[in-house]
């Protein structure tokens, strides 16, 4: 059955890339309902096909994990999920070197980043929640007559819908907070990205993962999507991506088995820059801020607020900054800012730059497509905007920003909560009581002072508002992992 | 003309009490503009009075109310401040627990004894459990990197929506209350418009106390109407449910078609009392007996399978019916000692009627009572069905009345999947009195809540909440506080170049 699936390609700088492109399940690479074809983003070309789930190839991951959860995972002692995560974790680091290449060539991400960052966060977040398997406290709570003591215990079948932005870092997400507390898991990746985590289901079997504990299958999110989100055995569903989606998802839970969701959704996150900040230091986090992964980061400081009295200042510099953004190959160790993921996702970013010319936006700097094959576009930075327009109120997910400016700190604060979404948001000042009063005020889950994009495995992650629902690494994300029973045992009453 | 907010009603011992019947929004009574609700005696199944109900524009100045406070007073206020109403709001409903009670029972059909002793008791010690939290709610600071001060702040969610159901008025008001006013945020609530009386009371309470206008707002209404512009409204950053799993659901796509609220619902149950061979078979018939019966089964977490071992089935079949008669005296609520009144409406008592039937239908064998009891009031006998299997649609559907459905087992395992063998799972409870059967059925039962020895014993401090289709998310103890507050990381980087 592996031998079928078996695939090798080669990259652009000859680099020969082994990888499977089967449906994982049950610890082996199956066949799909049909194939999808895998593109190429720096040409547009077929890289390959892979096989892709529907209805029944669901149920099967869905029955394969629960069988799994029901025979083995839910005896395997705490400790023995710790040591395989740490495992899996080993091997993602003494294959870092394939799987980043691999995640370059599907997303399109600079193989700096893609080997420097991505594949790294995931064998982190793995290591750090395998520390969590034995740590998992209930509590015991006085009451009268009774020995009372709750229990956190695994939903069991949890799955997860990731996105194509971060194709394995957020694999890892998911797959550390629930597998460290018990479950078992059906992941679906998006069928845009799905090879990633195809070498990674080859190590999850080496690593000596019993069969349908991690089940990792790609297909559309229409189809594959909806029937997990719809699916009567899993307890919990975790979902990462568009607002639009995330309705969906939601959606589907009240119209199955009500199952728990978490969401993390899209954002249009404020970065505000005040007279007093370290304006050259501000300029690059702001700069790292947004075109960052070609922009495609839910939290990316896509509206950027200057006081009025730097702005010309900081547009000057921040346009300098920019012009020499190295956008290119992936491939090129240099290469800060690849294509953008799809042909999709290319006509939208385009669409939304006309729109916000038509709304009498200025196109400050960039505006175009790169190049005439792939789908590269220049970083481009919006000025003359109003807080209504389209490119201030919708996520474009793309190498664009609109930068406007602020007077005083009331007045940036109504700016910065002009949005539905809530997921992340910058200050950049000197000054302590600004710095400490303005991230209280900031309704968003995440606020930086001044830095942007600064992520860790530890500290949680999610939005306020539409930006979505719980919360992702750190301590935080067990709770989204495990149901609390409590239990009272009479012994006086 | 618009009905004047207080009415005057008779209760069925010849007292008259005063009523509010306006909108709580902003601390003050407000004509509603929706219809005019009748709101029934259901011991009497006369009309008590009318209150007035909540449209769209009704909703939305609620909300507004409570936006506005969050904005410009209640966030600003300090925890120990808000604590300090709390309790104050605790003494006052203690002061005035017999006017509580009395509402309680007059629009509910609950014992007034009961109402007064259980339900208010227990809101008043809910309030001052949460106002103990207040000053308490820690965000932690997390070591990343060495540049960078990282610390999380638990925030309030600014305006909460609640609604209620009509089983408990003043208790499960107090569950949402309590919590989300520990935890810094304004609310909105919808009570059930079938008992509507009592929160008003309540609200009353909260302006004396002192609380800032609009901090607390509470309106009654339809759900479907009411319900659904609360439930879809775009200020409300979260819906707190408690109520039927169809409308559970209902809640739950109104938040994916609108601004993703954060959602918590406690819905049914149908929840299995496990008795083992070695339980102690008195002690268990009597535990068993109000784990069905108190509240007239209208209790989420009412134990309304009793699984017996076969070896004692017949024995505890006698006890659990001689605990039956002895305890469950049926009379007017404001009887002495009445322990069981008639059933919320006309149309739960339709229902329950209807299910008895079925239970006959399908071979269930009626061992004691399965009638209506007398011929005024919704009054249905405690009910006992025998011969029962796991198939039988009454030991799989909620009834939410006295029908307790009894089948054997053979094997503890048996008993187990008979007790998981459902879409529900919000309690349980075993009765034995050998250790490893307490600790292997407590684990391996998938619910909120498991009992040992004992059913229908509630802590302010123990959380309570359902796995399955029983819903998500926890009431009580320090679990409650996580459903009313979000987690909001400030990371700031110390002078390092990028």
């Amino acid at each position: 059955m592996t031998v079928n699936f078996a695939t090798e390609v080669i990259t652009s700088k000859g680099d020969k890339l082994s990888f499977n492109t089967g449906l994982f399940i049950n610890n082996e690479f199956v066949e799909g309902a049909n194939t999808i074809d895998v593109i190429n983003p720096t040409n547009g070309e077929k890289i390959c096909a892979v096989q892709a789930a529907e209805e029944a190839q669901v149920n099967a991951a869905v029955d394969a994990a629960e069988k799994a959860y029901r025979e083995v995972w839910s005896k395997t002692p705490s400790r023995d999920r710790a040591r395989l995560m740490h495992k899996l974790a080993d091997l993602i680091d003494a294959n870092v070197d394939e799987i980043a290449k691999i995640e370059t060539l599907d997303n399109g991400k600079g193989i700096a980043f893609s080997k420097g960052y991505d594949i790294p966060e995931v064998s982190k977040t793995l290591r750090y929640f395998a520390g969590f398997a034995d740590k998992l406290h209930g509590k015991v709570i006085e009451t009268e007559g009774k020995l009372s003591y709750t229990r956190h215990e695994p939903i069991g079948v949890c799955a997860a819908i990731i996105p194509w932005n971060f194709p394995l870092m957020m694999a890892g997400w998911k797959l550390g907070p629930a597998l460290c507390t018990g479950n078992v898991v059906v992941l679906k990746t998006s069928e845009i990205t799905p090879l990633s985590a195809l070498k990674l289901a080859e190590l999850i079997k080496e690593a000596g993962f019993p069969p349908g504990v991690i089940n990792i299958i790609t297909g559309y999110g229409a189809i594959a999507g909806d029937k997990l989100a719809r699916h009567p055995k899993v307890g919990k569903v975790a979902f990462t991506g568009s607002t639009a989606v995330g309705r969906m998802i939601m959606k589907a839970s009240s119209e199955s088995n009500l199952k728990k969701i978490t969401l993390e959704l899209g954002g249009k996150s404020p970065n505000i820059i005040f007279d007093d900040a370290d304006l050259d230091q501000a300029v690059a986090w702001a700069h790292k801020g947004v075109f960052f992964n070609h922009g495609q980061c839910c939290c990316a400081g896509t509206r950027i607020f200057v006081q009025e009295g730097i702005y010309d200042k900081f547009l000057e510099r921040f346009k300098e900054y920019t012009s020499k953004t190295k956008v290119g190959d992936p491939f090129d160790q240099d290469t800060f800012q690849g294509p953008q993921v799809s042909q999709v996702q290319f006509d939208r970013i385009m669409s939304y730059i006309k729109t916000g010319k038509e709304e009498g936006a200025t196109c400050f700097m960039g505006g175009n497509r790169l190049g005439d094959s792939g789908y590269f576009i220049e970083p481009t930075v919006f000025t003359d905007v109003k807080g209504s327009m389209k490119i201030m109120q919708e996520e474009i997910f793309g190498p664009v920003v609109a930068v406007s400016k602020f007077k005083d700190v009331d007045d940036v604060i109504d700016k910065a909560h002009d949005t539905t979404y809530g997921l992340a948001a910058a200050v950049f000042t000197q000054n302590i009581t600004r710095a400490v009063t303005v991230a209280n005020r900031l309704e968003a889950g995440t606020v930086w002072v001044n830095c942007y994009n600064e992520l860790d495995y530890n500290t949680p992650f999610g939005g306020y508002k539409q930006s979505g629902i719980g919360r992702e690494n750190g301590e935080y994300a067990l709770e989204n992992y495990y149901q609390v029973k409590a239990v009272k045992i009479n012994v006086g009453l | 003309m618009v009905q004047p907010d207080l009415q005057t009603v008779r209760l069925s011992n010849g007292k008259e009490i005063t009523v509010h019947t306006q909108l709580f929004i902003n601390n003050e009574f407000v004509p509603g503009h929706g219809p005019l609700i009748e709101t029934i005696n259901p011991a009497t199944e006369e009309v008590i009075c009318s209150v007035h109900s909540a449209d769209k524009q009704d909703v939305d100045a609620a909300v507004n109310a409570a936006a506005t406070c969050f904005k410009d007073t209640w966030r600003k206020v300090a925890p120990a401040e808000k604590a300090r109403l709390i309790h104050k709001l605790a003494d006052l409903m203690e002061r005035d627990r017999d006017e509580l009670a009395t509402l309680d029972a007059l629009d509910n059909g609950k014992a007034f004894t009961v109402a007064r002793d259980v339900d208010i008791t227990d809101s008043i010690a809910c309030y001052r459990y949460f106002a103990g939290w207040a000053d308490k709610i820690h965000g932690k600071t997390i070591d990343t990197t060495f540049d960078k001060l990282c610390y999380t702040r638990h925030e309030a969610l600014g305006v909460v929506g609640a609604v209620i159901p009509w089983n408990y008025p003043t208790m499960m008001a107090a569950w949402k209350f309590a919590p989300a006013l520990a935890a810094g945020n304004c609310i909105v609530m919808k009570t059930s418009e079938i008992t509507p009386l009592p929160a008003y009371k309540f609200a009353a309470l909260v302006k004396e106390a002192g609380f800032p206008a609009g901090v607390v707002n509470i309106i009654t209404g339809y759900g479907h109407t009411t319900g659904s512009f609360l439930g879809s409204h775009p200020l409300v950053s979260k819906m707190a449910f408690t109520g039927s799993t169809a409308t559970g659901r209902k809640i739950m796509e109104s938040s994916s078609s609108s601004n993703l609220k954060k959602l918590q619902l406690e819905l049914g149950g149908k929840s299995a009392q496990i008795v083992c061979a070695d339980a102690d078979l008195d002690k268990a018939a009597e535990w068993s007996c109000g784990g069905i019966f108190n509240n007239h089964g209208q209790s989420c977490n009412a134990g309304s399978r009793i699984l017996v071992h076969e070896s004692v089935h017949d024995q505890f079949l006698e006890l659990f019916i001689k605990h039956t008669k002895a305890m469950i005296k049926i009379g007017d609520p404001f009887d002495e000692d009445t322990f069981q009144g008639p059933q919320i409406s006309k149309g739960q008592f339709e229902k329950i009627l209807n299910y008895i039937e079925i239970g006959k239908k399908e071979g269930a064998i009626v061992s004691y009572g399965g009638k209506r009891w007398g011929n005024k009031g919704y009054y249905i006998e405690p009910t006992v069905f025998t011969n029962c299997h796991n198939q039988m649609r009454v030991m799989r559907e909620e009834i939410f009345g006295p029908v307790v459905v009894i089948a054997k087992f053979k094997t503890i395992e048996e008993a187990i999947d008979i007790a998981n063998d459902s879409d529900y799972g919000l309690a349980g409870g075993v009765y034995t009195t050998d250790l490893d059967t307490a600790i292997t059925v407590t684990n391996e039962v998938k619910t909120g809540t498991m009992w040992v020895n004992c059913f229908d014993v509630f802590d302010q401090s123990t959380p309570f909440g359902g796995y399955k289709q029983s819903g998500f998310g926890k009431e009580l103890g320090k679990y409650a506080l996580q459903e009313y507050t979000q987690v909001k990381v400030v990371k700031i980087l110390r002078s390092s170049k990028i």
